[in-house]
């Protein structure tokens, strides 16, 4: 598997166009010397970060919580239905809003933004992958990968060769022009990764990933995971199954809305 | 550090439509089918009301909308019937005055009893030489006003008129029968004993074809030869829409004091025929064509409501990879508006086709107006504007959280 970060020489005018420079960092050499921010911010900065459904009766489904992910951390968030697992994921991915506290995402306080703004963070420094996929069913592999480039500014430049670049990272470069329905569930989860990463994103957010999936091809898919772990990605990944959370570096356990553990184990603890 | 808004290219969003649209045609064609429909039948109903309107209008065509005659009435019984004398030798110059009138001449029959016409005698023992040709008295402008045109030589003009010039212009059948085909030669014919010399031969007249057969000589010459009494009627070219006001000014210009006396011939107006005639065929047409565009707009929103209902982790995913609100309500907006006008256009070939072929078995020739083909696919994309309103607001409303985790 070739590896997904292309190394960033000097910046070209193409590469100004390309996005916001920190994008340009590479997460696992923070001193690399392109950093504007001096040492590396923290993807993730959750301060007191709390989400209350209006009642009545309100519900408080996130308690006020700090949570701090560093660049290139794997993280399982885990915790039984009704935790708060998904809440926080939704303030995490930028598709909620927390009632209170603050969220910062790559240094950018993501409260204050405008809609328009919050999904040009979403469009270019979350990659989601769903356990339903979400592929759109009509159209071929690839294009599926290039609407990830859609809304994102500076997405039209070289749309369709970065989404084959992404589909061979995940090593589906043989099924390129193949609609979603001819993919196996584990060929399909790839698919939706690789749209994840076509953007080059901060975080990449998983929600139970290997939840429509049997044991053997999750198994692939959470090595897929390590992979790009190992390549520097910053991954948060939610699940309640104990056996994937074992391979992440840090688990975050929620019960009740709070965060009840925050422990490395594994590759973690090294 | 900061952060850049999300964004929709307008070709992305114009490609984002046509793959939706395209992805099912079968599925597009069915929910655009009522506005097909509607919109043909709109077609239809104008095309064919303009089409039969146009065919009853044709029958006034545009010689005989500028054509007004003003006639004296007659009096008398049987053979004693004579024109009154109440139009005036000067009717030409009267006529020719007001505004609208492109030619005028008078044009009376003119009595010769007896009198035979024949041209220079030839010795033919055994052919006729001597003919019944009737003999009409004009002044000079009715050659304009009959549109008449010249096999060789001239008119008369108005200085034969004044001199009283024995001169003739011949029809073409009176020609041929005086056995006259050219006037280089000074041709000479005789009616009765009186001398005419031949300046023209007529090719043809647009109007009055009795004067193809006659003998045709300026109104002075027959009042000094023939003691023609008065002027039998004028014919008067007008310009195209001035009929009906010169047929009620030529009375008072010409007999001020009885205009009663003269009797005025104008084409009808064919403006009133053609009114009438569409007025009929719309009315009904154009509101069963409005019920059922209306029809296909609750197809096209009820459609496009169920197809966001289906694609609500279509939407999850698109917020999630940063649309916001407004790129979703503009997606779906867009794509019945695209269907609507994709109707549009169907369904105006669809009328365009339907009006031809009505006129093809009629014999009748299409007529359309020329902005219907172009406003028809715009009224489709209107109603897919107005179908599509609410299914895209509900789309844009469309929670990402909820509809990601509905299944896919």
């Amino acid at each position: 598997m070739r590896s997904l970060r292309r190394s960033r020489g000097a910046p070209t005018p193409d590469d100004l166009d390309d996005g916001p420079l920190e994008a340009w960092a590479v997460p696992t050499a923070p001193a690399g010397g392109l950093s504007f921010e001096g040492e590396a911010v923290p993807v993730v900065v959750l301060h007191q970060a709390g989400r209350t459904f209006a009642g009545p009766p309100p519900v408080e489904a996130l308690k006020p919580t700090d949570l701090v992910i560093e660049r290139g951390e794997y993280v399982a968030i885990v915790g039984p239905s009704g935790s708060g697992k998904s809440t926080l994921l939704h303030l995490l991915g930028l598709l909620d809003t927390p009632t209170a506290g603050s969220y910062h995402l790559d240094g950018i306080d993501t409260v204050t933004l405008s809609e328009p703004e919050r999904a040009g963070v979403r469009a270019a420094r979350i990659g989601f992958v769903f356990q339903a996929f979400h592929l759109l069913a009509h159209r071929s592999i690839v294009e599926n990968v290039m609407l990830a480039d859609l809304y994102r500014p500076g997405g039209r430049d070289r749309r369709r060769e970065r989404a084959v670049e992404a589909l061979v990272s995940v090593g589906l470069e043989h099924r390129l022009d193949a609609t979603p329905a001819t993919l196996s569930g584990g060929e399909r989860q790839r698919v939706a990764v690789a749209r994840a990463l076509v953007s080059e994103p901060s975080l990449l957010l998983a929600d139970e990933p290997t939840g429509n999936l049997d044991t053997a091809t999750g198994d692939q898919i959470m090595a897929l995971f390590d992979d790009l772990h190992g390549q520097g990605l910053t991954l948060a990944v939610i699940t309640h199954d104990r056996s994937v959370a074992a391979r992440a570096g840090r688990v975050v356990g929620l019960r009740d809305g709070e965060v009840i553990e925050d422990r490395l184990v594994g590759s973690g603890m090294r | 550090m900061t952060a850049e808004r999300s964004r929709l290219n307008l070709r992305d969003l114009l490609s984002e439509t046509a793959v939706a649209l395209t992805a099912r045609p079968a599925r597009t064609v069915l929910t655009a089918l009522g506005t097909i429909l509607g919109v043909g039948a709109l077609v239809t109903t104008l095309g064919l009301a303009k089409t039969a309107g146009n065919q009853i209008v044709s029958r006034f065509n545009e010689l005989e909308a500028t054509e007004v005659v003003v006639s004296a009435q007659s009096t008398g019984f049987g053979d004693n019937t004579r024109s009154l004398n109440v139009i005036p030798w000067d009717a030409q110059s009267r006529l020719e005055r007001l505004n609208g009138v492109t030619a005028a001449g008078t044009v009376s029959a003119v009595d010769v009893g007896d009198d035979l016409a024949r041209s220079v005698p030839v010795v033919d023992p055994q052919g006729q030489t001597e003919f019944q040709i009737p003999v009409m008295a004009a002044s000079p402008g009715l050659f304009g006003a009959v549109r008449a045109s010249l096999f060789t030589g001239r008119y008369f003009d108005q200085g034969h008129e004044d001199r009283a010039d024995p001169v003739a212009v011949l029809g073409p059948a009176a020609a041929q029968r005086l056995n006259v085909t050219r006037v280089d030669n000074l041709p000479v014919i005789f009616v009765g004993d009186e001398a005419f010399a031949v300046v023209g031969i007529l090719a043809d007249t647009a109007r009055r074809p009795d004067l193809l057969g006659a003998i045709i000589i300026p109104n002075q010459a027959a009042r000094d030869r023939f003691e023609l009494g008065g002027v039998e009627s004028v014919e008067i070219d007008v310009a195209v829409g001035a009929a009906e006001l010169i047929g009620a000014q030529a009375p008072t210009a010409l007999a001020p004091n009885n205009p009663d006396q003269l009797r005025v011939a104008v084409p009808p107006s064919p403006r009133r025929v053609r009114s009438d005639v569409e007025g009929d065929v719309n009315a009904l047409f154009l509101a069963l064509g409005g019920v059922s565009l209306l029809v296909g707009a609750i197809g096209i929103a009820n459609v496009t409501l169920v197809s966001v209902l289906e694609r609500t982790g279509e939407i999850g995913l698109r917020r999630a990879l940063g649309a916001t609100r407004r790129h979703i309500a503009l997606q779906f907006l867009t794509e019945s508006v695209a269907l609507g006008a994709l109707a549009g256009v169907l369904g105006t070939s669809l009328g365009v086709l339907a009006v031809v072929a009505v006129s093809a078995t009629r014999e009748w020739s299409p007529v359309l107006d020329s902005w219907l083909p172009f406003a028809a696919p715009v009224l489709g994309a209107v109603i897919g504007l107005v179908a599509g309103t609410y299914p895209a607001w509900k789309a844009s409303s469309t929670e990402p959280i909820a509809a990601l985790r509905g299944v896919a």
